[in-house]
């Protein structure tokens, strides 16, 4: 019976109950619901697939691998910790939503066919803005209509592509597409947009930092986290993929530097970290796609932790500008450990969660003689360090203090990013758990000499750098501003452009009216000019005349009517 | 916002402290390259097995992105309130 259900069902429709719910009795639901998920996953086996038939076309709804089992694992673990971190809130509207988008991602990842892909890829979408909205500001609303807009619009081209794709080979299943037609390349720009390529990753940026301190928590989790199983699953082995990827590790990490506000830093960083994974697609071997399997299961771990911490921040002093912190180690020291621990994960220190992931796909990229790729990853490693491992625990912990003295967060807080925590350690000191989990079988030893002192030299080099440009002032300093991105297009320019235009277009209505009236006018002053008395009609006519012209024209008429 | 009593004499609010912690990681950088001459490296590409090659590049790495990004921020910053 509970094998019939989808995966991720379970919080879909458990979400709908929360709000019956009160207090202890609700708080207990919300933990159980992500247990209860989690533990019929475990039961599923691999190889498992539930298939019906509607109309004439054949849906999988649930098909479980290796694959989507990973994946699966991961994303009830951060819904629980999810969970966690947002009981102190008094909101209803954000723990369905969240519970729902949470399910909806998860039965994104067992669907077997497309059509059952599209429906779960929108419920996430529907579903997470109201993440963004419920911080109920001006702010957040336009943000999340962006967010929205967009986020459907992939949803558009995923349903797009699936009919095309249908139309070409008869087939709706979810299985390897890669770039072979119209339809698969509207797939894969779909995908493309949730897993923010460069150029289409703007929405991250600019929708996850106005979220509310919990709800940036939820959305690090899942949209991007899918789209990279899905690029995985349909285009594995693309090879554009490779050079795409690396771009993404790249240029983020430029504006991570500049950016002031700490949870963009950490949007930008998140965008670089899909880099890594979409190199490890691209390459599309079985060592560089179980580099992006485990990258995407840490990832998912160590970015929670970072948001909590920063959301933490947030929450208890109500900002995470770098301009405006400074010195909170003095009163969130287990806030402050934990982001150091998410930060060391996210840097790849040896013992740490991204050590262990990471270099799967460095690894992969070398051997498969991928030499720019294998550089632009290893800049983007220490660059990554630069502003994720140390300005972000820097600038918001200690720096100059900013005299801002606070309370330690919430336990419900403390409890959750204990708890990932846990994960960024224990996966890094024994990396055969997540290795055993990962769906092509492992035969590798991150834990070499040469390699922990070769990551070690580039990890500590950086930190030397980042001494060296504060000593000398070259490092730029935490600035009140904010930086124009790809969505400048669409916040600045096209309004603009449309307002321009709809001036342009008022002033042509207003001088083709103007040019109307004074034709008419200048018609009437012509029929005027003959018609009244100066004018030749205009004259009176003397009677003789008038019964001249009267007698011609019966003459004219006599002559017509015998012709 | 004093909810929490300042203790006094944290070591790191110390003069001096983060003078020792720089010399810390000076010292323990140069150890790590040197530690390079006295083990194998198993290394992809022949440059990377060069001694101190992952130290140069990580620490020339973050001293360009910093200065692109400079000039960057030269093009792209804005004041906070630019899209408001």
């Amino acid at each position: 019976m509970i094998e019939s259900i989808p995966p991720g069902m379970l919080l879909v429709l458990g979400a709908l109950l929360v709000p019956l719910l009160k207090g202890r009795a609700q708080q207990a639901f919300l933990l159980l619901l992500p247990v209860l998920g989690f533990t019929q996953l475990v039961m599923l086996p691999n190889g498992f697939t539930s298939s019906l038939t509607v109309f004439d076309y054949r849906l999988t709804p649930i098909r479980v691998d290796e694959l989507s089992k990973v994946f699966g694992y991961v994303f009830y673990l951060a819904a629980f910790l999810s969970v966690i971190y947002s009981l102190h809130i008094r909101d209803n509207i954000q723990y369905v939503s969240g519970l729902m988008y949470a399910g909806g991602a998860i039965a994104a990842v067992f669907a077997g066919d497309l059509i059952t892909l599209f429906v779960f890829w929108e419920l996430t979408a529907i579903t997470s803005v109201f993440q963004i909205w419920a911080r109920r500001t001006e702010r957040s609303y336009r943000a999340g209509l962006r967010y929205l807009i967009i986020q459907v619009g992939s949803g558009v081209l995923l349903l797009a592509g699936t009919i095309l794709y249908f139309a070409d080979t008869g087939a709706l299943d979810f299985g390897i597409l890669g770039l072979q037609s119209t339809g698969t390349t509207l797939i894969f720009l779909a995908f493309g947009i949730k897993a923010a390529f460069p150029l289409l990753h703007s929405w991250l940026e600019d929708a996850y930092p106005e979220a509310t301190v919990t709800g940036t928590v939820f959305l690090s989790a899942f949209t991007t986290k899918l789209a990279i199983y899905a690029l995985a699953r349909g285009f594995a082995g693309t090879e554009i993929l490779i050079p795409l990827g690396a771009l993404m590790t790249a240029f983020p990490i430029f504006y991570a530097v500049i950016e002031n506000d700490l949870r963009r830093v950490l949007a930008y960083s998140l965008n670089n970290q899909l880099g890594f994974m979409v190199v490890g697609i691209g390459i599309g071997t079985e060592m560089s796609l179980n580099g992006t399997a485990a990258h995407a299961f840490s990832h998912v771990l160590y970015k929670g932790l970072l948001f909590m911490s920063m959301g933490a921040v947030l929450y208890r002093t109500g900002t995470v500008k770098g301009s405006e912190l400074g010195g909170l180690y003095k009163s969130m020291p287990w806030t402050t450990a934990f982001c150091i621990i998410g930060a060391a994960s996210i840097s790849a220190f040896p013992l740490f969660s991204g050590f262990i992931s990471k270099s799967l796909i460095l690894s992969a990229a070398a051997d498969n003689h991928y030499t720019l790729t294998f550089l632009v990853l290893l800049f983007a490693s220490a660059g990554v360090f630069h502003h994720s491992g140390i300005k972000i625990p820097y600038f918001a912990f200690y720096a100059h203090d900013s005299g801002i003295r606070c309370k330690e967060a919430p336990l419900n807080m403390l409890i959750a990013m204990g708890g990932a925590a846990f994960f960024c350690i224990a996966l890094g000191v024994s990396p055969d758990f997540l290795y055993s989990l990962l769906p092509y079988p492992v035969e590798y030893d991150p834990y070499t000499t040469s390699h922990v002192v070769g990551q070690l030299q580039l990890l500590l080099f950086s930190a030397v750098a980042f001494v060296f440009l504060q000593k000398t002032g070259l490092y730029p300093p935490e600035l009140r501003s904010l930086n124009i991105d790809v969505d400048w297009i669409y916040r600045k320019a096209l309004p603009a452009c449309f307002r321009s235009g709809q001036a342009a277009w008022a002033r042509i209505r207003l001088a083709s009216g103007r040019f109307t009236v004074a034709s008419i006018e200048a018609s009437l002053r012509h029929v005027r000019g003959h018609h009244e008395p100066p004018g030749v009609l205009g004259e009176p006519w003397s009677i003789g005349v008038a019964a001249l012209w009267a007698a011609i024209l019966l003459v004219a008429y006599l002559a017509l009517a015998y012709l | 916002m004093n909810e929490i009593e300042e203790k006094e004499d944290r070591w790191l609010d110390r003069p001096g402290t983060v003078g020792k912690i720089i010399w810390g990681l000076g010292l323990l950088s140069v150890l790590l390259v040197l530690s390079e001459f006295f083990f194998d490296r198993h290394a992809h590409y022949s440059w990377e097995a060069i001694p101190g090659f992952n130290a140069f590049f990580g620490f020339v790495s973050c001293v360009l992105l910093v200065l692109a990004a400079k000039v960057l921020r030269k093009i792209l910053m804005r004041d906070e309130d630019y899209y408001d």
